[in-house]
């Protein structure tokens, strides 16, 4: 009987054993190997300066400001919305209505709707729609300024992409504020809004902080959803408007990688560019767990 | 909202504030406040909604297109193609091409959507779906067949027979995985692991979909393992106090009581990975070779729904059919997703979480 067989159990323990084991090393060699092909590359020069000769030397300076703008125009769009959502999920949403179950459902669907729909969505919505018609509107069509791929529409996508990150963060941080907290404050004589102004978003900050950071390091290492809608290859000067294009370290490698003309050449600058942007993804992730547990520490006193 | 915080009460004599005690007042700060969250809470829908018109809306204009007749499936002009040749090493964009070519306004009727071949860029454009949707199939299951069984093992383990250390050192490993950017794990794919598999294994075509599929496991191992643990974690002890009770050992009970108990959330986390592989761009973009062939092959390139459209959205005429057949297949992607997604909301979540639970 099968039941009896004891080899099925060490089989059990020991591929789960090796595959955990597994995971851990693939991990390590993949860190391992892209900061050994980049480590040398690193320079002052190379954060400094624009690409030159071809993308064959020189830095990625405008991509990393491209990055820093995309995730800052991104937060400011997509963190309020998103606390906001949080808040109505968490404080005012009864559970068994019907509406708020289709939020619930919403949220759930938008984190799982593929990267390059929202770059289909970002083309389809803000730059043949909403871009087009402000051009429409503003120009009377004889200007072709928003109805094209710039930095405002892939921020936008962007945050749209990074919502639900935000909104589950916060939503958690806000459901780990004591209940006592919400009734001290009503007793008083607080109304609700009162109270979710004065006592649970103060207290929730930090998963606000959270979500933020983890949207952001989503939002920069994400790719596909600005493929087309404001991405470009290579500017010689940096975005000076909205409807500007810019440079992002993604997309930089992966044009670096698959497009240049000679991608031997760029060996060490692809590698280091990956580096930069793992090294920035962990820093913010890493701060993000941090500032998670500082929080629930306080909470807990 | 601001000014009307502080509009109430302030003119009220005493003996008619105490009077109101115990009635509900109307504060128009917190009537705003609700009413605005409320409505931005539910602008998630609006946006699910809008993606589903606005993507639909530019793949439209192929149902209403009329059918400009079939004479162009019996010439065979075959000039530049995207997969008759698959050179080893490069992806095969070529931005050039179609901007000079893409002036050729093509039919995109059902028989060319059905068709087995896709050239979109060449004299007769050529619009077959089915290489991208079996590339994306096939990309997809070869990523699964590796994250799932590493996925649920290593979950099963760590849940359940291994030392503490180990679940902590595999804990944070999982979250760095689930942080790495997919361009990373794709420039990792691409530049190092399919140099490394043809040097060792001596494969024909550099970029295939077996290491595109390598690749893309290690995007969906994290979903697979954390949902899995999550699941088997929720599992009552008292399922395995009851096991032991009778006599059962410790991998009898993982297999038999936990395991099935834990089946919904192991679901779950499979079709969420399948989901998030399927729609997954820029790793498959970098590291399957891009070469649009029907086969059975995984040590052949492929070319996937997602790359298709990252790859060549960039270079059409806006408007136009190629344009119009990329939306499509975006459609395609959202509504299956979408489904795959429903499928766990509504059937595995709720239903056969209350008969394995017994709650919900």
């Amino acid at each position: 009987m099968i039941l009896n067989k004891k080899w099925i159990g060490y089989g059990i323990v020991w591929f789960g054993a090796i595959s955990a084991f597994a995971i851990v090393l693939v991990v390590a060699a993949i860190m391992l190997r892209i900061t050994i092909g980049g480590w040398n590359v690193l320079s002052w020069e190379f954060f400094t300066t624009a690409p030159k000769v071809g993308m064959t030397e020189g830095g990625i300076f405008p991509a990393i400001v491209g990055t820093f703008l995309l995730v800052l125009i991104m937060s400011i769009a997509g963190v309020p919305i998103g606390t906001i959502t949080a808040i109505y999920l968490a404080e005012y949403a009864n559970p068994q209505s019907l509406i708020s179950k289709f939020v619930r459902f919403s949220v759930n669907t938008l984190s799982g709707v593929p990267a390059i729909v929202f770059g289909l969505f970002g083309l389809g919505f803000f730059i043949q729609f909403v871009g087009s018609g402000m051009d429409h509107y503003l120009y009377d069509g004889k200007v072709l300024r928003w109805g094209q791929p710039n930095i405002l529409w892939a921020s936008l996508t962007m945050a749209l992409l990074t919502l639900p990150v935000v909104i589950v963060s916060v939503e958690e941080a806000i459901k780990t504020v004591p209940r006592e907290y919400r009734e001290a404050s009503m007793a008083l004589g607080a109304t609700k809004w009162q109270t979710i102004y004065k006592i649970v978003i103060p207290n929730s900050i930090g998963g606000v902080l959270t979500g933020g950071i983890l949207a952001v390091s989503r939002g920069a290492g994400e790719v596909a959803p600005i493929l087309f809608t404001g991405a470009a290859y290579f500017l010689p000067h940096l975005p000076k408007s909205l409807s500007d294009q810019f440079m992002e370290l993604g997309y930089h490698i992966y044009i670096m990688t698959t497009q240049s003309p000679d991608v031997e050449a760029t060996k060490g600058l692809q590698f280091a560019t990956t580096l930069v942007l793992l090294l920035l993804t962990f820093a913010l992730n890493f701060s993000a767990i941090f500032i998670r547990y500082r929080f629930r520490k306080r909470l807990k006193k | 909202m601001n000014h009307s915080n502080h509009s109430y009460n302030q003119d009220k004599p005493p003996n008619q504030f105490v009077q109101s005690i115990g009635k509900k007042r109307l504060h128009v700060s917190n009537v705003l406040a609700e009413i605005i969250i409320r409505l931005i809470g539910f602008l998630s829908i609006l946006i699910i909604l809008s993606i589903f018109v606005f993507v639909f809306r530019e793949a439209f204009p192929i149902f209403s297109q009329k059918s400009k007749g079939t004479t162009q499936t019996s010439e065979l002009l075959q000039s530049e193609t995207y997969g008759e040749e698959p050179s080893k090493d490069t992806i095969q964009v070529s931005p050039k091409t179609s901007l000079e070519t893409s002036g050729h306004e093509g039919t995109a009727d059902l028989k060319n959507l059905l068709g087995k071949e896709w050239q979109p860029v060449s004299e007769h454009p050529k619009y077959g779906l089915l290489p991208l949707v079996a590339g994306s199939f096939k990309v997809t299951l070869i990523a699964l067949l590796i994250a799932g069984p590493i996925g649920v093992l290593s979950a099963l383990y760590t849940s359940a027979f291994s030392p503490k250390w180990a679940k902590e050192l595999l804990k944070p490993t999982i979250e760095i995985l689930a942080g790495f950017p997919s361009v990373v794990i794709g420039f990792f794919a691409l530049v190092v692991l399919a140099t490394f598999m043809q040097e060792t294994f001596g494969f024909h075509y550099r970029l295939n979909a077996f290491v595109g599929g390598i690749a893309l496991s290690l995007a969906v191992i994290p979903i697979i393992y954390t949902i899995t643990e999550d699941s088997l974690t929720a599992v009552p002890y008292s399922l395995w106090e009851a096991s032991f009770a009778l006599g059962a050992s410790k991998w009898q009970t993982v297999l038999f009581v936990v395991l099935p108990a834990a089946l919904p959330g192991v679901l779950a986390s499979l079709i969420l990975g399948f989901g998030r592989a399927f729609g997954e761009t820029m790793i498959v973009l970098m590291a399957t070779g891009n070469a649009a062939l029907l086969s059975f092959n995984p040590l052949e390139p492929v070319r996937t729904m997602s790359a298709t459209i990252g790859a060549e959205m960039a270079e059409v005429v806006f408007g136009e059919t190629h344009y119009t057949v990329l939306f499509l297949i975006g459609s395609i992607l959202f509504l299956f997703t979408f489904t795959l997604n429903a499928i766990v909301e509504f059937y595995i979540r709720q239903k056969l979480m209350r008969k394995f639970l017994g709650k919900a």
